[in-house]
């Protein structure tokens, strides 16, 4: 068994505040994806938020404090040496302040303060390693792992594969990506295109699975997202995909509601599912919709994923 | 590569949208590469410099890319589109005759309205894109004593 292998098999969550809100579909197929898989997850205790993008432009170092205390509870408190977060703004954040501590003094000297205000040990660089979603299924099951436990086949699905801004930029703060074959890519990752080819899925060559969806000017400005999302929607169609999965959930409700918008607002229609890559696994691995939260989807799957068997 | 235009912004957007709800063809690729570099252009106007006429691994535009996104790592945020527009341009040049050339053709005509979208609205809301990278915060900013937002 690899070192990861077993490391994973049972892991920190760290769920984030968009996992109990828009995004609780990608909380509950989550944890239900990794029963399934008989993968334990144990929730950060007492966790706090990332500093997600609000703090973090008001003040970055504040930011790195809030995401040290989550690992910091994981490592000095639970005893955990690995992380998992979901959300691609924690997981961004987390792997971000990692990079931040083991670079800048200034930084360590930060959160060295407030920890010791707030009462707890301070996180030092190194000692939990913080992985996203797509890392822990991947490294812990694999393709292979997947094969074997696939009881509803995706094949018949064609997937565009969305993975968003955060999960790969900016470069730096993932020292482990870009390391060959097996290691994600920055400029095109796979990983999850991996899993879901490994349920059978066909995945559709999809030039913007990276692209920017305007997630953080959604409320600002929200005429550039509804056409950038649009552009997106229209380029997964183009490129023959019935579904956009998803692994962030910012990317995801963007995607949804955007989706509603530009058909109100554009005038442009499109019928592309958009569906977390988590509930597209446990439905492979035999679980109900409603088991991995399609129910809690803003847009309306159950018809498609009925006419699919997956249902 | 190609000859610089004086196209407005909402000029280029024009020229996307007629290409997007149209059948671009293999014949319309150095226009969709010159409106991604027009695009640009303007980008690096808007920041007080002048558009580069080097080449970058051979195309303009990954210059212009990277001309804009230099110490603003959020530019970034559109490092891939332009990657993936030369991308369907070598595929569309090279293998014009191919079966999945409307395919192609048509997903360049998207890739590089996405360029645009992002870089328009980067133009009107500057932050856009700094969601994921996040590189020059606006504490930093205020910090060094610009305005800020």
């Amino acid at each position: 068994m690899s070192d990861k292998k077993s490391k994973y098999k049972e892991v920190a969550y760290y769920p984030g505040c968009a996992l109990e809100g828009t995004g609780h579909a990608y909380n509950r197929s989550t944890k239900a994806l990794g029963k399934a898989l008989g993968l334990k997850l144990k929730e950060v205790e007492n966790w706090n938020c990332c500093g997600a993008m609000e703090v973090k432009n008001i003040d970055p170092k504040l930011q790195t404090y809030l995401s040290s205390r989550v690992m910091s509870i994981a490592a000095n408190k639970m005893k955990m040496d690995v992380v998992m977060a979901p959300c691609n703004g924690c997981y961004h954040n987390l792997k971000r302040a990692e990079y931040d501590l083991e670079q800048d003094q200034k930084s360590r000297d930060v959160v060295d303060r407030l920890s010791q205000k707030a009462g707890h040990e301070t996180y030092q660089a190194g000692q939990v390693e913080t992985i996203h979603a797509l890392d822990w299924i991947k490294d812990s099951i694999g393709e292979e792992g997947l094969k074997e436990r696939v009881k509803n086949s995706l094949e018949g699905i064609k997937i565009a594969n969305y993975y968003g801004c955060m999960y790969t930029r900016p470069r730096h703060i993932f020292p482990e990506k870009d390391k060959g074959p097996d290691s994600e890519s920055t400029s095109k990752p796979h990983f999850m295109d991996d899993l879901l080819e490994a349920a059978g899925a066909e995945n559709v060559d999809f030039p913007l699975k990276t692209a920017c969806c305007g997630g953080a000017h959604t409320l600002s400005d929200s005429d550039t997202s509804t056409k950038l999302v649009a552009n997106i929607l229209m380029a997964a169609e183009a490129a023959g995909a019935e579904v956009i999965a998803t692994e962030c959930p910012t990317c995801h409700s963007g995607l949804e509601m955007h989706q509603i918008r530009a058909a109100k607002t554009l005038g442009i229609k499109t019928s592309v599912k958009i569906i977390y890559f988590t509930q597209l696994l446990g439905m492979a691995m035999g679980l109900k919709p409603k088991a991995v939260g399609l129910h809690e989807n803003v847009s309306d799957s159950f018809a498609f994923v009925k006419q699919k068997g997956l249902a | 590569m190609t000859a610089t235009t004086a196209r407005s912004v909402t000029g280029i957007g024009q020229c996307l949208d007629a290409l997007v709800a149209g059948q671009p063809g293999v014949a319309d690729a150095p226009e969709m590469l010159a409106l991604g570099e027009e695009i640009l252009e303007h980008w690096v106007r808007a920041k007080g410099k002048e558009p580069t006429r080097s080449e970058r691994e051979g195309f303009r535009l990954l210059a212009l890319h990277r001309q804009g996104a230099d110490k603003d790592p959020s530019f970034n945020a559109c490092r891939e589109t332009c990657r993936e527009l030369v991308y369907h341009y070598n595929l569309l040049t090279l293998e014009p005759d191919h079966e999945a050339t409307a395919q192609r053709a048509r997903m360049m005509a998207l890739v590089a309205n996405h360029l645009y979208l992002f870089i328009s609205g980067k133009m009107e809301t500057e932050q856009l894109g700094e969601f994921c990278c996040s590189s020059r915060p606006v504490r930093e900013r205020v910090d060094s004593g610009t305005q800020a937002q």
